[in-house]
């Protein structure tokens, strides 16, 4: 047991690394779900790296990277709906052109600076080990504020997954609903950045949730589901990197992912072991 | 009052008119058929009275009001039922969506709206599905979960979109039972189909080819002439008649409307 619990418990560090990555996996798995069940991952991977050169631009000017990622994610969301309506270009075009620009321009502003792969490798991939209580306690607002919209907003929320028409039908705003889940998204990338990076939040937002729908038979259990799981996997991921000097962030994303797929094989060699049965 | 009423309505997208000339009026209790092949401006008309989208010209109201205004009283079943990948949901969670309109966002449901899901699963004779996943139910069972969310709606006006498309004959005989149900209590009927028996036993008929073909009661609307003009062919179909009638000049000059029409 102490190879498990001793690293938190015998450094600051860990235990606070362990309290944020789980406030992240909290935050991911109640605004993820709803980037599942509506077919925004997208949207979320470009918002993800549209606060890119607003964190860089804060960095570089000396300004909090939070107050760079807010103007990021808004100028991220304008331009997609600027280019959605000005253009007969698909959703998807839209959202594609803006990522890589805003990925490009980020990496322009960082290269201005002059430690610039200390500071990319820190925006793109996070510090988790690096947590102060402060940010804990942004983090902490912030899951409070995902929850609270997804609690007020969980019937348009589920409309819209199904059928945007049957929101409208039953008298809720699509895009009112629309607008305030990619507000949610971007608040989630946002306070995450600093603790898994912009790159690897992306994973935290799908790959959890996605693992929670092969097995979920309702939403509210995949939303939970997915909870358990990026807290278990934060809390393995932490483990894996102190026992073994690897990348914290990274090493969070990577269980994730692994998790995915070995529910997906575990799945699939059950439905071939079942199938003659029935046959 | 009027259920849905239009006066020399044009609808369609993007200002564009798909069908112009609409005027009708539908009494509480009565049932419209709205009838024509695909393409022919069925779905843009009930869209449009559904509120869903704007009309291009002229006046239509539903239940006394702009269309969209009450969402509460007017239901509306879409043709096709969308889902990139299968959600996880049960059928009863399908068909409690029905209440989302009465309940708004904050509402809890109570005894009151778990006895109309109940109650509507049980009239399309889906009770037994309640907790089966939707993933796992075949189309036909799908369009009665669907069905199903909408009389648990309460609606005072139903408007359907092809309702019996991947209907069994059963699941049609518990549709239009229910139907009948709905209206005896006072709701007015809307349905979309290129089936001329439920046209047969509506009150009221639009007939649409890119146009308004005819529109009043069936005795009136019904006609071989009429039919020619809708379909391109009468199969049968009216009562006392027989056989299949081609019209080899119809020309399908209204099929050219955009997707989703």
């Amino acid at each position: 047991m102490g190879v498990l619990v001793d690293p938190f418990l015998a450094n600051d560090f860990m235990l606070r690394a362990l309290v944020a990555g789980c406030l992240v996996a909290v935050a991911c798995a109640i605004v993820g779900t709803f980037v599942v069940l509506r077919g925004l991952a997208f949207i979320g991977d470009a918002l993800a790296h549209g606060v890119l050169p607003g964190i860089a631009g804060a960095v570089l000017l000396g300004l909090p990277g939070i107050g760079g990622a807010v103007v990021g994610a808004i100028a991220m969301i304008a331009g997609v709906n600027l280019v959605r309506r000005r253009s007969r270009l698909s959703g998807d075009t839209a959202i594609g052109l803006l990522f890589v620009g805003m990925l490009a321009l980020g990496v322009v502003i960082v290269s201005r600076s002059d430690s610039f792969t200390g500071d990319l490798t820190r925006i793109l991939f996070g510090e988790v080990l690096g947590i102060g209580w402060d940010d804990v306690w942004v983090q902490v607002g912030a899951v409070a504020a995902v929850a609270a919209t997804a609690a007020v907003c969980a019937r348009p929320f589920l409309l819209l997954a199904v059928d945007p028409e049957q929101a409208r039908a039953a008298g809720f705003s699509a895009g009112l609903y629309d607008w305030l889940m990619l507000a949610m998204v971007a608040l989630t990338v946002i306070v995450s950045f600093q603790t898994v990076g912009t790159l690897l939040v992306f994973g935290m937002l799908i790959a959890p949730p996605a693992t929670a729908a092969l097995v979920a038979r309702r939403v509210g259990a995949m939303m939970a589901g997915a909870a358990v799981l990026g807290a278990a996997s934060v809390a393995c991921g932490l483990l894996l990197s102190y026992h073994y000097d690897l990348a914290a962030g990274a090493s969070i994303v990577l269980v994730e992912v692994a998790v995915f797929f070995l529910v997906l094989a575990v799945q699939g060699l059950r439905r071939q072991t079942a199938r003659p049965a029935t046959a | 009052m009027i259920a849905l009423a239009a006066r020399d309505l044009a609808v369609g997208y993007d200002g564009r008119p798909v069908v112009e000339g609409i005027g009708l009026g539908l009494a509480p209790g009565d049932t419209l058929a709205v009838v024509g092949t695909n393409g022919s401006g069925k779905s843009t008309f009930v869209r449009t009275a559904a509120g869903l989208l704007p009309p291009v010209r002229g006046g239509v109201t539903a239940l006394g009001g702009p269309p969209g205004a009450a969402p509460a009283r007017v239901a509306y079943l879409a043709q096709s039922h969308p889902a990139g990948f299968v959600l996880p949901l049960r059928a009863r969670d399908v068909v409690a969506m029905g209440r989302f309109a009465s309940l708004g966002l904050l509402r809890r449901a109570g005894a009151d709206d778990r006895r109309r899901v109940a109650d509507a699963m049980a009239r399309m004779g889906i009770a037994h599905l309640a907790d089966a996943p939707l993933g796992g139910l075949s189309g036909g069972q799908r369009q009665r979960v669907h069905i199903a969310r909408i009389l648990a709606w309460g609606a005072d006006l139903l408007i359907l979109d092809e309702p019996t498309s991947g209907l069994d004959v059963a699941g049609r005989e518990l549709l239009l039972t229910a139907l009948a149900e709905e209206r005896r209590r006072g709701a007015a009927v809307v349905l979309c189909t290129h089936d001329i028996s439920d046209a047969l036993v509506a009150d009221l008929v639009l007939l649409l080819a890119g146009r308004v073909v005819a529109c009043g009661p069936p005795a009136e609307v019904l006609t071989r002439e009429s039919l020619l003009e809708t379909f391109g062919l009468v199969i049968s179909g009216l009562p006392g008649e027989e056989g299949l009638v081609m019209d080899p000049s119809h020309r399908h000059d209204h099929e050219a409307v955009p997707p989703g029409a």
